[in-house]
Order: C-alpha cells, then sequence, then structure tokens
C-alpha cells in the first residue's frame, strides 16, 4: 500500500480562528519536525516525544514564522487511519491555515485524495469490514464532488492558460517521439536550441501561474453568493450597493444585464463571491437566452442565493420558477424597492418561500445592515461555511505547478548538459501529466495520437 | 470415410513469424509439436519490407534473442546491410535494423524448423479449432484429417478471408498471392470469438536495372556491425553490405495521386479495414500532410539472389496504370519496370481484448494466439508474440507457471499489456513513446532484464545462463571500483581532459565522477585508468551507460517501484464488478469486458478513473477477509 504522506485541512473552514491541519503517513514526524519549533533556540523535536501528547509551539516556513499552534502526535496503530498522524491546530485564522498546510506540503507532504483518510483508515483495519461499503461510498463521492468542484473554481483565463502549455508541450513530445521512431524521415539537427527557447517560454508561464495561486487569484475563494431575480428587479443595483462601486449598468430597461458579473465583498470579515445574474424570464432574445441560462447553472453550485423580489409588481409564473429552483438552497428572500407602492408583503413571501425574507431598497439604501446580519447569523450558525475542498484544491493545484516548473527547468538542464534528446521527453511528460493533473485531464493516448496527426511517419 | 488421426502434444497454426517461433518453443521444450501452414514455401514469408528490427523493433528482436527465440540469430545469418539507428541518441533508443535477404532468411529459417526435434511440418489449411467444455481438443483440415492436441496457438497472421486489392483489382489471396485461409474464422466465431478486419498495404517491386541510381543518395550500412543475438559471434557478421539509395516524390507525383484519388479503393469505400496510422500509404500521405512536397522514398534490394527492389514509403492501392504514372514520376524510377505491383491487403483478425496477458484466450483453455492475427502488425511484434504464445502454451501443457512480462521489464510487455488492456482500432505497431520505462528497457541489456526466464522456462541454457551471471559479475565488480577509484589533477590527466575539451579538475574527482561528464566516457578515460582490468565490449558498455545515466535511471526505478505496487495486487477471475455498488456504471461495464488480472492493469483501462481504482482496492481487502474467513468455516 502507499505509504507516503498526506496532508489536508481536516476542519471546515471558517473565520472563527481554529482549523486543523492533519499529517498522516510514514514520515508524519519527520515533516511536522522540519517546520515546528517550540522555542526561539529549542532543540525539541517531536519524534521525540510520546505518542498521545499535546506540544505548544510555532510553526515556520523557513525563517518566516506563519503561526501559533498546538500539536498533536499519534503513534500508529493509534490513531485514526492507524498510520503516524500529526495534528496541527491553527490560531490565526483561515490565512493561517492555508500557509500551514502549503509549508507541511512544500516539506515532503502531498495533498490527500478525496477520501484518503478514510480509505487509509479502512486499510489498516482501523474500520471494520461491514463499512467498507460506506468507505467507497465516500470515496466515490468525494472524488465526483473534488473534479466538479476543481474544474467549477478554476477560472476559465486559467484553464486556457493550462491548457495552451500543454498542447505545446505535447506537440514537442511528439516531435522528438516521432524523430526518435523515424529518424531517417525526421531530423533533430538544431531542434534542442530550439527547445530550450520554447521552454523558457514555458517556465516563465509555468512561474506566472505560481504566482497567480499565492495572491488566490487562481481559483475563486469565498462563500459563492448568486443574485437572481426576474430582469429590472434590482439585481445590479443590490451588487452595486454592496460592492460600494458602479460595475453593474444599472438600467430600468429589463433584460440589460446579460452576463453574469461576478465580485469579491468582504462583509463583515466574511469573504463573499457575488454574482449577479442576467434576470430570468421566458427569455426571447437568443444572447438574453444564453444568459439566463448561465444564471440557472450558476444557482445549481451557489452556497447563498440572494433573491431580489419587486414589490411593486404581483409575482408571476417567471417569479414561481425561481421559487422552485431555491426551494433545495440556503436562501435570503429580498424585498426590494421598498420606497414604492407594495403589491407584496414580507409575510407572504415567507409563507411562499419558506425562507428569511427582508426588506430593502436598493435605491434608498435602507436594509442592507439588516441582511449583512443575517448573512453573518447563518454563517456563525454554520448554515453556511468556506468549503474547506476550496484549499485543497489550490494546495493540489499549486503542488502540480511545482512539479511541472521543476520537470520544464530540468528540461533544460538536460539541454544545456547536451544529454541526447530522447532525454528531453522524459520530464516534458512528467510536467505535461503534472498540468493535467489540474485541468483533469489524463495522458491516455494523447502522445500516439498527436505524433499520427502531426508528423507523418513511416514507410 | 476413414479419416486421418494424429496426436500430438500442441498444434501451431501458421509457419509466418509468430508461427516460427511458437513451434521452434513448444519443440525445443520438448512437446510433440505440428506446424500448419498453407504452403511450405512460405516458412517465414516476409510479404512487406526487406529488413528486420528498426526502432523499438530491434529491442524486441533483442528480447526474443534473449528469451531464447530464433529471429535474432536467423537475422544474423542472413542480413545484407545493417545500421544501429539513432546513434547519436541516448542508449535507450539506439535500434539495430538490417536489411534481409529474404529468400536466405525463408530458407535458412525453414532449415532450422526442419531439423528441430519434436517438430513436424505439415502443409494443410486448418479449418476448424476442436474444443469441448472450454477447453482446445485439436484441429481439423481441410481434408478432414483431425489432429488432437493440449494446445492449440493460433498464428494466421493476414491470411483469414485475406483479400488484397488494388484500383478495381481484387483477389481473394493472402500476400503475394497465397492461398489465403477462408474456413477457419466461421469455427472461431462458433467458439464465441469476436472477429475484426484489419488492412495494411505493400508498395511495388521494380527491376533493379531499370532504376537510374546515379539520380538517388546511397545509403550504406554501419562500418562495424553489431549482431542481433547475444548468442552471434560479433565477429561472424563483418561482412560486404550492399546499399540503399534514398529518392524523393514531387509535386508532379502528388498531382498524380490527388487526380486519381477516386480510383483507391481505400477513398472510394471498397476498403473498409482500419490501415494503420503509422504505416501509411502514398495516398494517405499526401492527403492528410497537403503541405508537405516531398516525401522520402527508400529503394532497398530485396535480396542477394534477385533484382528486385523494395519501395519504400509508397504503399499503395491505387490502380495499375496510376501505379505506373506515379512511380515513372520519381526521380531516378523514371523508367522503372514493376515486378510486383502495390496493394492493399485486407485481413480478419481477433479483438485482443479476449486474451489473458500469456496470450491465451480468456474463454477457452488451451487456445493460445500471436502476431497479427492478434491485431498488431510488423514481422518483429509477430515473432515476439509467438515466442511468448508458445512458451505459455507450452507452460500449459507442461502444468508449469506460465511467463508474462510486465511494462517495466520488457518491450514485449509493453506490447503485450497494450493490446489486451486498450482500445486497438488500427493494427498495432512498438514505438519507443509506447514504453513508458525505455530507459531501463534498452536494446543493450536485453539479456541482463530477460535471459533468466529463459532459463526458467528452458529455452536457455544452463551454460549461457552462467555466462549471463558471469557478466552481470562482472558488470557490478567493475562498476564498484570506478566508484572508489580517485585520480588528481595531474599532468596526464590534465592532458586528457584537454584533449576531451573537458575542464581540469580542481582537487581529487572518481572515475565515476568523469564518466558523467557527457564529453567523457569510460573508454576515453582508458589512459589514466591504470588497473583497469581487461574486459568485453558488452561489459565496458553496461559499466558506461549505468555511471553515465545513473540519475534518470534511479528516477525512472522509482517510477518503476510505485508501478510496481499496483501490479502486484491480483483481481481474483470470480470477480462480480455488479456487486460493488460504488463502481461509476462506465468502469464496471469495461472492467467486465477486459476482466484484468491486477489492479495495475485495470488503472490502464480507459473508462477506469483513479477513484474507480481505489474502491476496487477497498473491496478486495473486503473480499480477501472473507474468503479468509470463508476458508476457516470450511476446515471447521
Amino acid at each position: 500500500m502507499k505509504t507516503d504522506t498526506i496532508a489536508a485541512i481536516a476542519t471546515a473552514m471558517s473565520p472563527s480562528g481554529i482549523g486543523i491541519v492533519r499529517l498522516s503517513g510514514a514520515e508524519a514526524f519527520e515533516i511536522a519536525d522540519k517546520v515546528y519549533r517550540a522555542g526561539k533556540n529549542s532543540k525539541k523535536r517531536l519524534s521525540d516525544q510520546e505518542s498521545h501528547t499535546i506540544h505548544y509551539g510555532f510553526i515556520f516556513d523557513g525563517d518566516e514564522m506563519i503561526d501559533e499552534v498546538l500539536v498533536m502526535l499519534m503513534r500508529g496503530p493509534r490513531s485514526y487511519t492507524g498510520e503516524d498522524t500529526v495534528e496541527i491546530d491553527c490560531h490565526g485564522g483561515v490565512y493561517a491555515v492555508k500557509r500551514v498546510l502549503e509549508t507541511v506540503l512544500s516539506n515532503g507532504a502531498r495533498p490527500a485524495e478525496p477520501g484518503e483518510y478514510t480509505k487509509r483508515a479502512f486499510l489498516n483495519g482501523r474500520i471494520g469490514l461491514s463499512q467498507a461499503e460506506a468507505v467507497m461510498d465516500v470515496i466515490s463521492a468525494k472524488s465526483e464532488y473534488a473534479l466538479k468542484s476543481s474544474l467549477s473554481q478554476l477560472k476559465g483565463s486559467v484553464q486556457d492558460k493550462i491548457k495552451s502549455i500543454r498542447e505545446k508541450i505535447i506537440y514537442h513530445i511528439a516531435y522528438i517521439e516521432s524523430a526518435l521512431d523515424d529518424p531517417e524521415h525526421i531530423s533533430l539537427d538544431g531542434y534542442p536550441e530550439e527547445l530550450d527557447m520554447t521552454a523558457a517560454e514555458l517556465e516563465d508561464k509555468v512561474k506566472r501561474l505560481l504566482a497567480t495561486v499565492d495572491e488566490g487569484k487562481m481559483i475563486q475563494e469565498g462563500i459563492k453568493t448568486v443574485i437572481i431575480g426576474k430582469p429590472n428587479a434590482g439585481k445590479s443595483s443590490l451588487l452595486n450597493l454592496l460592492v460600494g462601486e458602479e460595475k453593474a449598468i444599472v438600467t430600468n430597461i429589463a433584460g440589460t444585464t446579460r452576463d453574469v458579473l461576478e465580485e469579491t465583498v468582504i462583509l463583515q470579515g466574511i469573504a463573499l463571491r457575488i454574482m449577479d445574474t442576467a434576470g430570468i424570464r421566458n427569455a426571447r432574445d437568443a444572447v438574453e437566452k444564453i444568459g439566463v441560462d448561465r444564471a440557472k447553472a450558476h444557482v445549481k453550485d451557489a452556497d447563498l442565493i440572494l433573491y431580489v423580489v419587486d414589490s411593486s409588481q404581483p409575482l408571476d409564473d417567471n417569479d414561481r420558477e425561481i421559487i422552485e429552483l431555491i426551494q433545495e438552497k440556503k436562501a435570503i428572500v429580498l424585498l426590494n424597492k421598498s420606497d414604492l407602492e407594495p403589491a407584496l408583503n414580507t409575510d407572504m413571501l415567507e409563507k411562499l418561500t419558506g425562507k428569511c425574507v427582508i426588506s430593502i431598497s436598493a435605491k434608498e439604501e435602507t436594509g442592507i445592515g439588516q441582511l449583512e446580519q443575517q448573512m453573518k447569523d447563518m454563517f456563525f450558525h454554520g448554515e453556511l461555511a468556506f468549503n474547506d475542498e476550496v484549499y485543497i484544491t489550490n494546495a493540489r493545484h499549486k503542488q502540480a505547478l511545482q512539479e511541472a516548473l521543476l520537470s520544464i527547468q530540468m528540461v533544460r538542464q538536460s539541454i544545456a548538459d547536451g544529454m541526447p534528446e530522447d532525454f528531453f521527453s522524459i520530464d516534458l511528460m512528467n510536467a505535461y501529466e503534472a498540468l493535467g493533473r489540474i485541468t483533469g485531464e489524463s495522458v491516455g493516448e494523447d502522445l500516439v495520437n498527436e505524433i499520427f496527426s502531426k508528423f507523418c511517419t513511416g514507410k | 470415410m476413414a479419416v486421418l488421426r494424429e496426436e500430438y502434444d500442441i498444434a501451431v497454426i501458421g509457419a509466418g513469424h509468430a508461427g516460427c517461433e511458437a513451434a521452434l518453443a513448444c519443440a525445443r521444450l520438448g512437446l510433440e509439436t505440428v506446424m500448419f501452414t498453407v504452403s511450405v514455401d512460405s516458412i517465414a514469408l516476409m510479404p512487406c519490407n526487406p529488413n528486420i528490427g528498426g526502432t523499438s523493433k530491434g529491442h524486441l528482436v533483442r528480447e526474443v534473442d534473449a528469451l531464447g527465440g530464433e529471429m535474432g540469430k536467423n537475422i544474423d545469418r542472413t542480413f545484407i546491410q545493417s545500421k544501429m539507428l539513432n546513434k547519436s541518441k541516448g542508449p535507450a533508443v539506439h535500434s539495430l535494423r538490417a536489411q534481409a535477404d529474404k529468400q536466405a532468411y525463408t530458407r535458412e529459417m525453414r532449415r532450422v524448423l526442419e531439423n528441430t526435434d519434436h517438430l513436424t511440418i505439415r502443409q494443410a489449411e486448418v479449418t476448424e479449432i476442436l474444443a469441448l467444455d472450454g477447453k482446445v481438443t485439436g484441429v481439423k483440415t481441410y481434408s478432414g484429417a483431425q489432429y488432437s492436441c493440449k494446445a492449440a496457438v493460433l498464428c494466421t497472421g493476414t491470411y483469414l478471408n485475406a483479400r488484397c486489392v488494388y484500383g478495381d483489382v481484387s483477389s481473394y489471396t493472402g500476400p503475394n498471392g497465397l492461398q489465403a485461409a477462408t474456413h477457419l474464422t466461421d469455427s472461431l466465431k462458433k467458439l464465441g470469438i469476436e472477429m475484426m478486419r484489419f488492412k495494411t498495404g505493400t508498395p511495388a517491386r521494380i527491376d533493379r536495372r531499370s532504376i537510374d541510381f546515379s539520380k538517388m543518395e546511397e545509403q550504406t550500412g554501419d562500418e562495424r556491425v553489431v549482431p542481433f543475438s547475444f548468442s552471434t559471434d560479433p565477429e561472424s557478421v563483418q561482412i560486404d553490405q550492399v546499399s540503399c539509395w534514398l529518392t524523393y516524390t514531387n509535386e508532379k507525383t502528388h498531382e498524380i495521386i490527388r487526380r486519381n484519388l477516386d480510383r483507391s479503393p481505400l477513398y472510394s469505400g471498397i476498403i473498409e479495414g482500419t490501415g494503420p496510422r503509422y504505416c501509411p500509404s502514398i495516398e494517405d500521405k499526401v492527403v492528410k500532410f497537403a503541405d508537405k512536397n516531398r516525401h522520402q522514398v527508400f529503394i532497398e534490394p530485396e535480396g542477394l539472389d534477385t533484382n528486385e527492389m523494395y519501395i519504400g514509403g509508397m504503399s499503395s492501392s491505387l490502380p495499375e496504370d496510376v501505379q505506373y504514372e506515379m512511380y515513372h514520376s520519381v526521380a531516378g524510377l523514371e523508367n522503372a519496370k514493376i515486378v510486383r505491383n502495390a496493394y492493399a491487403i485486407e485481413y480478419d483478425c481477433i479483438n485482443p481484448r479476449q486474451l489473458q496477458a500469456t496470450l491465451e484466450f480468456k474463454a477457452i483453455k488451451g487456445l493460445f494466439s500471436g502476431g497479427q492475427f492478434n491485431g498488431s502488425s510488423g514481422y518483429e511484434e509477430a515473432a515476439a508474440q509467438g515466442l511468448i504464445a508458445g512458451i505459455n502454451a507450452a507452460m500449459e501443457v507442461l502444468g508449469k507457471e506460465m511467463i508474462v512480462l510486465d511494462r517495466s521489464e520488457a518491450y514485449i510487455g509493453v506490447l503485450i499489456d497494450d493490446l489486451v488492456t486498450k482500445e486497438n482500432r488500427e493494427p498495432y505497431r512498438m514505438m519507443t513513446s509506447r514504453a513508458e520505462y525505455r530507459l531501463l528497457l534498452r536494446q543493450d541489456n536485453a539479456d541482463l532484464r530477460l535471459r533468466k526466464y529463459g532459463y526458467q522456462v528452458g529455452l536457455i541454457s544452463e551454460e549461457q545462463y552462467q555466462e549471463l551471471l558471469e557478466k552481470e559479475r562482472r558488470i557490478k565488480e567493475e562498476i564498484y571500483r570506478v566508484e572508489h577509484t580517485f585520480v588528481g589533477d595531474s599532468d596526464t590527466v590534465r592532458a586528457l581532459l584537454e584533449a576531451n575539451g573537458s575542464t581540469a579538475l580542481t582537487g581529487g574527482s572518481s572515475l565515476a565522477e568523469l564518466i558523467r561528464r557527457p564529453e567523457l566516457s569510460y573508454d576515453t578515460l582508458a589512459s589514466i585508468d591504470k588497473n583497469r582490468p581487461e574486459l568485453p565490449e558488452d561489459v565496458r558498455e553496461q559499466v558506461n551507460i549505468e555511471i553515465k545515466y545513473e540519475g534518470y535511471i534511479r528516477r525512472q526505478m522509482k517510477q518503476v517501484e510505485q508501478f510496481k505496487k499496483l501490479e502486484r495486487k491480483q483481481i481474483p477471475a470470480d470477480i462480480n464488478y455488479d456487486e460493488i455498488g460504488s463502481l461509476r456504471i462506465e468502469a464496471k461495464q469495461k472492467l467486465k469486458l477486459y476482466s484484468p488480472m491486477n489492479i495495475g492493469q485495470a488503472s490502464r483501462i480507459a473508462g477506469v478513473s483513479p477513484a474507480d481504482v481505489s474502491v476496487l482496492l477497498v473491496y478486495l481487502e473486503q473480499y480477501g477477509a472473507e474468503k479468509k474467513k470463508g476458508g476457516t468455516d470450511d476446515s471447521v
């Protein structure tokens, strides 16, 4: 069985402060020792400590102190997974937990696969046979979810960039391989210089992507909040109000917002990714129809929905469709335009939707405080949570990018050393594979297909 | 009516490159073997290109030789030109390729077969495989004769329901106008075997006297020839070699082809079989790579005693008149006289996922198969499978353990694993890019990798095996010595480094460290290595490679370790995938279809995700535990 050491954030990410990073595997203690310091000049090693003890100290990334922590040690088989396990209790909030995870990963752990702790627990005999079926369900459900969330969190532009890097890499591997397989047809004279130029370019691109990860721009973090409502209910006005600037075009012409606008807002310390969608109605215009479909798709994987209703208009079929859509979701109903003559009231809507209803006026900027308070309550009551998978995904992406970078650098080293061309493709393939883990594409028959489609080879 | 009845241990159907290796392996292991062929004159026939080896295929020949096969020895006796390809590249992609004297090759292989004990050659068309209760019992020929056997190896190549086509002319024959086998497919279908139809093709042969070689570039062989076989004396292959010639197609050639595309059976739909992408006809090249204004054409002799020349790179199924026009447009072929037309050939083969990695049919015990019948292409791919199928058929009859080579051990392992676990839509050709661990799977170390298996099954003699162990020992000792021999910055060292364009030493260095420098090698350091023992060339070569590429080799070994872990997890044959609720439906279907032997193989099947593999692992753990429990209950 795999005995490498895995790491993940073991708690849901919440700004309440404490988060646990868990390490499991043969090198759990060794890795923890690399990042842990009990005090300024302390030589205390966690590996020397008794099992099932707790230690106060600090996590360091090189010379930089990241967080003040409590570390709990459990030697296998007396742990959940049955392996040596270290749990690091972090106190510095979401950001610190993330940094601690990254630090252990860069010191030799690898990000846990979905359901991997449970799988290890089972394989090490910590969970009984009767639970095996449950374990398998967890694995398949979690990986399904991880794949979905990993792709949905990846920004489109990032995905495009990685795809284009991969295309370049596979082209070059295919070129080298065709020449190796058919040396009499395809020559590699002067090729190393050309490859080095491309590799330098790719190295630069991967580095820039890595910087993006560190700045948190690569994936979208925060509670995914979707604003929905009929055309001209005031969705864009609400977004502008929450963001504090004019982002959405606000007109009184229904259907102005045809695409989805997105903004990140910090409300009471909670990060919200707010999306303004096109109004939902039976769209006649083709362009608008796309916008409506997209809005519906966003509702599906939203963490929170803000349903904006124009209180001066009676409900119609479009509203009933929206109410249907948000039934299974966490949602707040906002009765907008409270400054106008009402055609609807809060009680009526509460009964109809079963959700909390708040009366606001985006125009007069009233009711916003109440909305913020409601969101905060939901968050601290655990009804809303940061998705910890996001951080794991991000850590996985980062590791994959680092691997790709290293491989590309090794290609350049091989070129500089004057190694024969067949050595280049070993590391190029590793880079290609690593990047594929981010976009969820496996290698399969890519190479063979690329060779045949791009190069005329054979007798 | 009385029919002939004979008894054998093993029946081999077909006498091509797969059939020859299979039959020789079985007979050499002492089993009474009968080999059927539609024509004794076509034993080990080379109906397409006149060469053995080439990139990655050369590796296969070396591996066949290491295991105790015949192909390497046979080409060493009958080659007329030899080249080590990719010599300027790394050792992993060096590949031997030899031009064969086709007739000599056939004659020599036939001589070996005829002089092998326990082997009977029989000219007859096998029409039926006899099986009872899912087990082979014998074969029946066209005359009605019955040959009972304990195992049979199918190596029918391109002969099953074969059809040769050019233009609108088609004939129901095997290659070279030989008799096709038209009955066996029906018998196989009745046994529940799923058949496919593939196609391949060959270029024209042209009379040497009608070629103007002054318009072509001469291609000569290597000055020092390396033999294919580890048993061949290297001095015995230093012969006078013949030349091949290089010329090119041009815009005029392409224009002729484009103008006549509607008359090509490939493009008009007369041929339905799937052709190989790596061996495209000239029509395909012109259509698919329209931006290229010329393609290489290699003119290769078919033998010493013939004027026929093979026109490599211009296989075609265009009509006869277009072939003339097209070949005549090529520089040097203006007045060419065609001896044999180019043609495409269609034939029946099986979907190889019906086979286990031992090359035995999953559903029929004792029935094995190898070669183009399994959906591959090429003489070398055929020989490799024929050898494994033959060995394993023999092991089955002898009640001994069969051999399965994995992807980290041999190109043969990659070849067979790809055939039985991947979806093949065209004849499968070996390529270096298909081998993940190619740095370990070099042609120079095939003996070190595989001789032990040849010895284990009984095809490699005790003496040969002792030689191998001695070679291993010498390599190990010399590597140790070179790593622990140090030199300083003396005058002789400085002079040697300077002469090789290498920077001077600042302190002491081991010889191994110097060997790792790109511009130096084990051999170049001879003059500064005072205590160097006298070692044969092959040992020196291994020492050099092992030291020079140590870092890369170590990385690849690490990957192999990971790979082996999954490969060792066996999946029981009676597993019921429907019982595993958490597997995705697609994964269930694919796993049922391929019934992989182990987790590693399962993970390579398209449509089986890493999560499915995890689920499978957990299930197997549970299954194993229940089996154990069940076993105890029984014994109580």
